[in-house]
């Protein structure tokens, strides 16, 4: 099965392939997203076949590369297109083919009677086999192909609707913020690639090959550079600070991309590099440093702008953002395995939020459609009391709520706890601990209160939808309730792979199945970790109890201002109405960019255009023409058409050539 | 020959006084009339050299240059009928259709 998995990224090329060329002629809607569906469902069959096939492996065999083609051998320099199996790339592959499959299927139903519907499809699967493809990879240069191309994907999707202005406004953003953080990747790369070379002859793009010679690079030093750089590339990629305005303008795009893509997959790419490049990033105590204060600063400052939101997809994103953060506090305490377990379960019940904001999103279109209203369908002003008119969609959408605001129990507890935990008891940071913990919990606790703001306006209280279309308003069909269903039940149980030891409940299979991968890392950072006592079970059990109370302090403060007493908000801005402001306005940091770098970048093409093109280059050119033009204006002349003129001319020649002759 | 020079200055005299009227003359025939002067001038300094260094190569050579005068004076004049059967005249500062 370990040779098949060329596969994996196979299926979606040609599913895009297919529906990219022959779409248009297609007509047939089911048609068109079944091939996309298909192609990624087997994907997810052909990864299934992979798992348990390692599964059936020892841990130590649990390693697996397979070379495609060789693809470039220039000198020393030695890039083939190689996959490369072991327990982290099986976990990724599994939640984007299967994470994957279920958009797939909802968007037959989400994007039905929309106009270019072949292209949504074969976008989807080009971006599937891109991120495939960066999962997969088993060198740096196939691993920045499926970068670079979930990045294209990202434009090209959030642009889907590119006859509004503001779509093609935001997928400009983020693809020109993603190259940015591009740049950081190649410059890690390049520094990585040649440090290793030229101080000890080991010239190599290849994961393995660098975790066999991870032991010749130093703590600190290049290595600090080289993994500060790479992580400049995931700030840009996973919408970290200061790289992340792209990531709520995103939301332009249809809601099934926001949920693949800018949820589920693209955006955990650069923890999932992070997590490949573990042994990299451990022997820099700085960069991980860094890596932890941008992860909890992120998820705070997120946080706070996403409770002010009134567009409820806006409010997703910032939490995406926020559940980001965590995930880089992870890895950035050396928890590796916990980000990527967070990674796991922030992409079961986030995706399954979004793509219930999308039932309910496209509930209120049809109902407002049908009253030929105007009003924001996205607009959780305009929503309330959902849950009697969808059922369905507002059970699954509450589990996914309680999940993310970590309810013990749910999947979304156990991830965040254990980073939680091991922010606080990680033998890393030193004196940050406690101050890492304490910005995650009230990030926690923030969490929790603007998930249920938004669950509560929208599906408790009174229907503040137009009375007219009230009736209109259904649940959404199978081909979308399907999904949520399965995502629903995947965010309520899918924690219990990793149940910590201290609650006795079940092994952690989840940390053992991902020892391989970090063990190495895990050694490196003994070497520098502060040997502190064995952290006690009591304050392992205190601290989970803590982080319970938050997650309910959060919820209560959201049932007494949304539910009991909904004059408090509006009591409430009014009281701080700059804070509000501020706030509402995503701390104006849009703003900040603009006058720091947008209007610079401006000025200096208009400079460039004007001063330099116009002037100097026409210039040139057109100066060029004139001085031609003036030269024949002068030269026309010695054409007359008069006989004299032309035998004097001969005389005169005569006389000048005899002469040279005479006087040589 | 102890007066060669003679020869060769009455010759250069013949020759300047063919290229003025080439150059200032108006009525074309006159011009044609000076070229042949020209060519005379030519013809007498061959002789006189061929003379002077006992070659007879500069005689035969007055031969081809008299051949060659002929011919041209037919052809000149041939042009001259056509372009006096456009323009009615045979100025030369009428010849200024070939300016652009």
């Amino acid at each position: 099965m370990f040779d098949n998995v060329w596969l994996i990224p196979f299926f979606p090329l040609v599913g895009f392939l297919i529906n990219g060329l022959f779409g248009k002629r297609i007509k047939n809607e089911a048609v068109i997203g079944g091939i996309g569906t298909l192609m990624i469902f087997m994907s997810f069959l052909v990864s299934c076949g992979i798992l348990m096939q390692m599964i059936g492996l020892p841990p130590e065999q649990r390693l697996f590369e397979k070379v495609v083609f060789s693809w470039i051998h220039s000198g020393n320099f030695k890039a083939d297109m190689a996959f490369l199996i072991d327990p982290l790339s099986c976990v990724m592959i599994m939640v984007v083919t299967g994470v994957g499959s279920l958009i797939h299927l909802y968007s037959i139903g989400y994007m039905h009677g929309e106009e270019g519907f072949y292209r949504f499809f074969a976008y989807l699967n080009l971006f599937c086999m891109s991120m495939l493809l960066l999962v997969l990879g088993s060198n740096m240069l196939v691993m920045f192909i499926g970068w670079e191309g979930v990045g294209l994907c990202s434009y090209l999707l959030i642009g889907y609707y590119f006859h509004k202005k503001s779509a093609g406004d935001a997928a400009k953003k983020a693809f020109v913020m993603n190259r940015v953080g591009d740049f950081g990747f190649l410059v890690g790369l390049f520094t990585l690639y040649w440090w290793l070379g030229s101080n000890h002859n080991v010239w190599t793009i290849n994961f393995m090959e660098i975790k066999a010679a991870s032991h010749l690079l130093p703590y600190g030093g290049v290595v600090t550079i080289a993994s500060l750089c790479f992580f400049v590339g995931a700030t840009g990629k996973s919408a970290q600070i200061p790289l992340y305005t792209w990531l709520p303008d995103a939301m332009e795009g249809p809601t099934p991309v926001s949920a693949l893509i800018h949820a589920a997959t693209m955006v955990t790419a650069g923890v999932y590099m992070i997590g490949r490049m573990s042994f990299v990033f451990i022997k820099s105590p700085d960069t991980m440093m860094v890596v932890a204060v941008i992860g909890a600063a992120t998820a705070i400052f997120a946080a706070t702008i996403g409770t002010a939101q009134n567009d409820i997809k806006r409010v997703l994103a910032y939490s995406t953002v926020s559940q980001l953060g965590f995930m880089f506090l992870a890895m950035g305490v050396g928890a590796f395995w916990a980000g990527i377990f967070h990674l796991m379960t922030h992409a079961f019940f986030k995706a399954c939020l979004f793509l219930g904001s999308g039932s309910v999103i496209h509930a209120m279109h049809h109902a407002l459609h049908h009253g030929h209203l105007h009003d924001d369908p996205q607009d959780m002003r305009n929503m309330g009391g959902l849950k009697k008119y969808l059922p369905v969609t507002f059970l699954t959408f509450f589990v996914s709520t309680l999940a993310i605001a970590g309810i013990p129990g749910l999947s979304g507890f156990f991830s965040k706890d254990e980073i939680l935990w091991q922010a606080f008891s990680n033998p890393y940071q030193g004196g940050l601990n406690i101050v890492l913990w304490a910005i995650a919990a009230i990030a926690a606790c923030f969490t929790a209160f603007y998930m249920f703001r938004l669950v509560f306006m929208t599906f408790f209280g009174e229907c503040r939808i137009n009375p007219k279309v009230k009736d209109h308003l259904h649940e959404s069909p199978a081909v979308i309730t399907i999904p949520l269903i399965v995502l629903g039940t995947l965010a309520l149980v899918g924690g219990f792979i990793g149940t910590p030891k201290i609650l006795g409940l079940l092994p952690n299979y989840f940390e053992k199945w991902l020892d391989p991968v970090f063990e190495l890392a895990n050694e490196y950072g003994s070497k520098y970790a502060q040997h502190t006592a064995e952290p006690s079970h009591a304050l392992e059990m205190g601290l989970m109890a803590f982080s319970v109370v938050v997650a309910l302090v959060g919820i209560g403060i959201a049932f007494t201002m949304y539910v009991q007493n909904t004059g408090l908000p509006k009591k409430f801005t009014d009281t701080f109405p700059a804070l509000h402001r501020a706030v509402y306005n995503k701390w104006y940091i849009d703003e900040l960019y603009d006058y720091l770098f947008v209007n610079p970048c401006k000025a200096l093409g208009r400079f460039l255009w004007k001063g330099f093109d116009v002037v100097v280059v026409d210039g040139v050119v057109n100066g060029v023409a004139n001085v031609v033009m003036a030269f024949s204006g002068v030269f026309r002349f010695i054409q007359s058409g008069y006989i004299y003129n032309y035998a004097w001319s001969m005389a005169f020649g005569v006389v000048v050539i005899l002469g040279y002759y005479v006087f040589k | 020959m102890e007066n060669l020079n003679s020869y060769l200055i009455v010759s250069s005299i013949l020759f300047s006084i063919g290229t003025i009227g080439v150059l200032t003359r108006k009525n074309a025939i006159v011009i044609f009339m000076c070229v042949e002067m020209m060519l005379n001038a030519v013809n007498l300094t061959f002789v006189a050299l061929s003379r002077h260094l006992g070659n007879l190569d500069g005689q035969i050579f007055v031969f081809f240059v008299m051949t060659v005068a002929a011919a041209e004076a037919a052809v000149g004049l041939a042009l001259m009928i056509a372009f006096y059967n456009n323009k009615e005249s045979i100025d030369v500062e009428d010849v200024n259709m070939m300016k652009w």
